[in-house]
């Protein structure tokens, strides 16, 4: 008898301790609501878009942040720049040379918890066939909405090469944010 | 009775007269350039301009309102007289409306106006890419518009100066 309540005392101090931590595993993403962003000046005007087509792998218990997987495959020839002379250039040979590099991806190299519903990402970004690795910081509420953003150069990835290398019309700076609704 | 247009009447009417005819060869020919850097540039150049316009005609138009300019020739018919005043009152709309025009457009094709890439200019309207064509329309026509109306008050002032003999061209000198 004594040992049935101590089993049960135990198992009701990990569930309560478990609950305080809000642990939660997720393994999906809900692509509908979610978005991959950007955003960056051009003549010193604050402009941004999107890529409407995308795909995310999450598998993430917060209780084991450190083994958390997960990647985002971006399918560069849906980019929505809000002009269709622009979306039309930027899958071309300068920019994104879609026809050879129809893909970008990030992929997750490792997770660590930084704060409550704080984590810092670390991983490998590669666009147009160059790979860099690179940090980011990530929110995520007890609901599953993973935010998250980093900054870029596109000079980095030969995002813009020849007559629009220079960085005076197109800033060499990109900002980009993702907000994945993780299940 | 001014026998003269006052200085800063002249001065503001030449200003913008260069302006508005540079925004007009800079609006015609940026257009159908291939998207590049340089188009980019010359976007961005000609709504600092259009914007410079929009501040500058109501500077004039208060000016215009406190001084009253010299009266038209006696000589002028009732009917010369209302196509006289009918012709500027539409300079000064177009002057105030295809800038405005313009600052929509922008507005609604998500570009947002920065003067001289220092001041932003608010957004009027959310981004809509049928209402930013729309615009672009809009903004067109208007400019036909004005260069009709410009090539009357152009025609008018060297009729009045070399068939008419007249002062009146000489009193904007």
């Amino acid at each position: 008898m004594k040992h049935l309540i101590t089993t049960l005392a135990l198992g009701a101090a990990l569930s309560v301790s478990l609950a305080g931590a809000n642990a939660a595993t997720f393994q999906a993403v809900a692509p509908e609501k979610s978005s991959v962003t950007f955003s960056y000046k051009q003549m010193g005007v604050g402009m941004d878009g999107k890529f409407k087509k995308f795909t995310a792998q999450v598998n993430l218990d917060t209780a084991k942040p450190a083994q958390a997987k997960g990647r985002i495959d971006i399918d560069l020839a849906s980019i929505d720049t809000g002009s269709s002379e622009a979306d039309d250039e930027v899958v071309g040979k300068s920019w994104f040379n879609v026809a050879a590099y129809p893909k970008a991806s990030f992929v997750l190299k490792s997770l660590k918890a930084t704060g409550t519903n704080q984590y810092e990402a670390t991983g490998q970004l590669t666009i147009k066939g160059q790979s860099r690795e690179l940090q980011a910081p990530l929110k995520l509420s007890p609901q599953g909405a993973l935010t998250g953003s980093f900054v870029l150069k596109r000079a980095d990835y030969a995002i813009g090469e020849g007559m629009w290398a220079k960085f005076d019309v197109v800033a060499n700076e990109i900002t980009v944010n993702f907000n994945l609704n993780l299940k | 009775m001014n026998s003269t247009y006052t200085p800063v009447a002249k001065g503001l009417h030449w200003l913008m007269a260069a302006l508005i005819i540079g925004l007009l060869v800079l609006g015609i020919y940026m257009h159908e350039l291939p998207l590049s850097p340089e188009k980019l540039q010359l976007y961005s150049w000609h709504k600092w301009a259009g914007v410079t316009v929009f501040l500058l005609v109501w500077l004039r138009l208060a000016w215009r309102l406190t001084h009253r300019p010299p009266a038209l020739p006696e000589a002028m018919s009732p009917l010369m007289r209302l196509a006289a005043h009918t012709g500027h009152a539409a300079l000064y709309a177009l002057m105030v409306v295809i800038p405005l025009s313009g600052w929509l457009m922008s507005s609604a094709k998500g570009v947002q106006t920065v003067w001289f890439g220092v001041l932003p200019i608010p957004d009027l309207l959310a981004r809509d890419k049928e209402l930013g064509n729309l615009l672009q329309l809009v903004h067109k026509g208007l400019n036909i518009t004005l260069m009709l109306t410009l090539a009357g008050h152009v025609g008018a002032a060297l009729w009045h100066h070399f068939v008419l003999k007249d002062d009146t061209l000489r009193r904007m000198r």
